[in-house]
């Protein structure tokens, strides 16, 4: 159940201030009309339709809502709209292509990473930071990098393996190119 | 909850944010991180009438050594930059010792040190270690910069000596006094959580003789705590084991923690005494161990 707070419309009521917000994401610029209230999460869930970024706790804590922000995972619960003005964000929804998916979200699969599936695109988004800036990290360290993204289901073995899969893959890939 | 309704202003340099400020009179919030700001705009914490985001401004991020040793780290140097640092872990092991345990690996990407000092959370890692080093804020308002000492910083649970017109620029550490010893240790219940209790200790040392000691605590009162005093009898001391335990003992006996759901006064207090002997163990160990190499 939502309180009356726990929304605002993406388009405010006339006369409400708003700022024009251009942002790139995953790879399309987006210009929108927002109140400087309006959280990214919700700029992305409700005005872009991307719903793939999922809200957990709303309270900066479970890291469900990550996506990267200039490459980097923050919290888009924690994060205004207007702060990625000029600025580039990816949610999972630019994960996979037309064709394919992701060598993450393929890992996920294989080695059974999710269950309910809500912590996932989080896990996924700061899995791929990691990955790019340490493309063979230890368990240990694919441990740390995750500890911000939290998971009511798997116990997270098969996360960390699902991320270790998609290292291994992803850098045979590289060999490949 | 949402935040009640705010302007925003993004200026792109000091001068312009520190205008805003001043014209704002007090209804004006600077926004670093806003990894603390943020979340008490949503729990309606706070709710001033302009948020004024510092992000836009150019050459804020760094944290350089300058040649004669002094640590300087902008306002826009986030936690994960130190964390990442390839020049602090040599030479500030106490700022080193706590870059990784402050938050979360995501909110470490954007919550800034700066803003972290500004926030002056009594569980705020980042002001602990900064008490200990014996650092400075600098402050830039209308008039000008001002320097304030870290131990003078905090002036209550969430109060900084910061004017509403002015905005924190840069914090300063001082070169050691012979070489840099000391950690940072956090007892938490998880990734994330705040200090049930932690120790900041800074030692300066010149052979096996301690030349400096610093000390501070999150976590275990209302404010940071500020040990420095109560460590100070290792002053121009060995670290022997007696010392050693009457330093520890001083220092628990200058925090004043509170008994909450992250456990008892006694058992923090315990924490504390515990903590102040392992770093100071450890950084006697390692002497003798380079002694003999
Ligand atoms: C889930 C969670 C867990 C956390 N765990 C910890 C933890 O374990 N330890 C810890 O120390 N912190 C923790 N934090 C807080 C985090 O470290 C913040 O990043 C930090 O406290 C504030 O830094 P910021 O840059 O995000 O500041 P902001 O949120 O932008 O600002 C905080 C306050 O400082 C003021 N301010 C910021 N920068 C300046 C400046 N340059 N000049 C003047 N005023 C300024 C703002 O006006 C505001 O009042 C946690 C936060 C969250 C959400
Ligand atoms: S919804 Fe953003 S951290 Fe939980
Ligand atoms: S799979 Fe359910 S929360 Fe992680």
């Amino acid at each position: 159940m939502s309180s009356l707070y726990d929304v605002i419309p993406p388009a405010p009521p006339k006369g409400v201030p708003t700022r024009r917000t251009t942002m790139n994401v995953n790879g399309t610029s987006q210009t929108m009309e927002v109140e400087p209230r309006l959280l990214l999460a919700d700029a992305l869930r409700q005005a872009l339709g991307l719903t793939g970024t999922h809200k957990g706790c709303d309270t900066s804590n479970c890291g469900a809502c990550t996506v990267l922000f200039d490459g980097r995972p923050a919290k888009s619960c924690t994060m205004l709209a207007v702060q990625a003005d000029g600025h580039n964000v990816e949610t999972v929804e630019g994960l996979a292509n037309a064709s394919e998916l992701h060598p993450i979200q393929e890992g996920f699969k294989q080695e059974h990473g999710l269950q309910c599936g809500y912590c996932t695109p989080g896990m996924m988004m700061t899995a791929k930071a990691l990955l790019e800036r340490n493309p063979n990290p230890t368990e240990d360290e694919v441990r740390w990098a995750l500890s911000g993204n939290l998971c009511r289901c798997t116990g997270y073995q098969n996360i960390v393996k699902s991320v270790l899969w998609a290292a291994n893959k992803m850098r045979e890939q590289d060999q490949e190119a | 909850m949402y935040p009640s309704r705010f302007d925003y202003d993004a200026p792109s340099t000091l001068e312009e944010a520190i205008a805003i400020l001043d014209q704002g009179g007090g209804e004006a919030k600077v926004m670093a991180g806003g990894q603390s700001l943020i979340p008490m705009l949503r729990l309606r914490f706070a709710s001033p009438e302009r948020v004024v985001d510092i992000n836009g401004i150019p050459d804020l991020e760094y944290h350089r050594i300058d040649p004669d040793g002094t640590l300087r780290i902008g306002a826009l140097c986030r936690h994960e930059d130190l964390e990442l640092s390839t020049i602090i872990g040599d030479t500030f092991p106490t700022l080193a010792g706590a870059a990784h345990l402050v938050s979360d690996p995501i909110i470490r990407t954007r919550g800034t040190f700066v803003g972290s000092l500004c926030h002056a959370d009594p569980q705020g890692d980042w002001s602990a270690t900064m008490i200990a080093l014996g650092g400075k804020i600098i402050v830039q308002g209308p008039n000008g910069r001002r320097e304030i000492e870290a131990k003078d910083f905090v002036l209550g649970p969430f109060v900084s000596a910061l004017a509403f017109n002015e905005i924190a620029v840069e914090a300063i550490v001082p070169p050691a006094k012979g070489k840099a010893l000391g950690g940072y240790l956090k007892l938490e219940r998880r990734v994330g959580d705040f200090a049930t209790a932690s120790v900041a200790v800074a030692l300066d040392m010149d052979g096996d003789t301690v030349t400096r000691a610093g000390c501070a605590m999150a976590g275990v009162g209302g404010r940071t705590i500020d040990a420095n005093e109560a460590i100070s009898v290792l002053q121009g001391k060995t670290l022997s084991s007696e010392n050693i335990d009457s330093a520890a003992a001083a220092v628990a006996a200058a925090s004043d923690p509170r008994t909450d759901h992250r456990g008892s006064a006694d058992y923090k207090r315990h924490i504390v005494e515990t903590f102040v002997k392992r770093v100071l163990v450890s950084v006697a160990k390692s002497e003798k161990k380079e002694a003999v190499a």
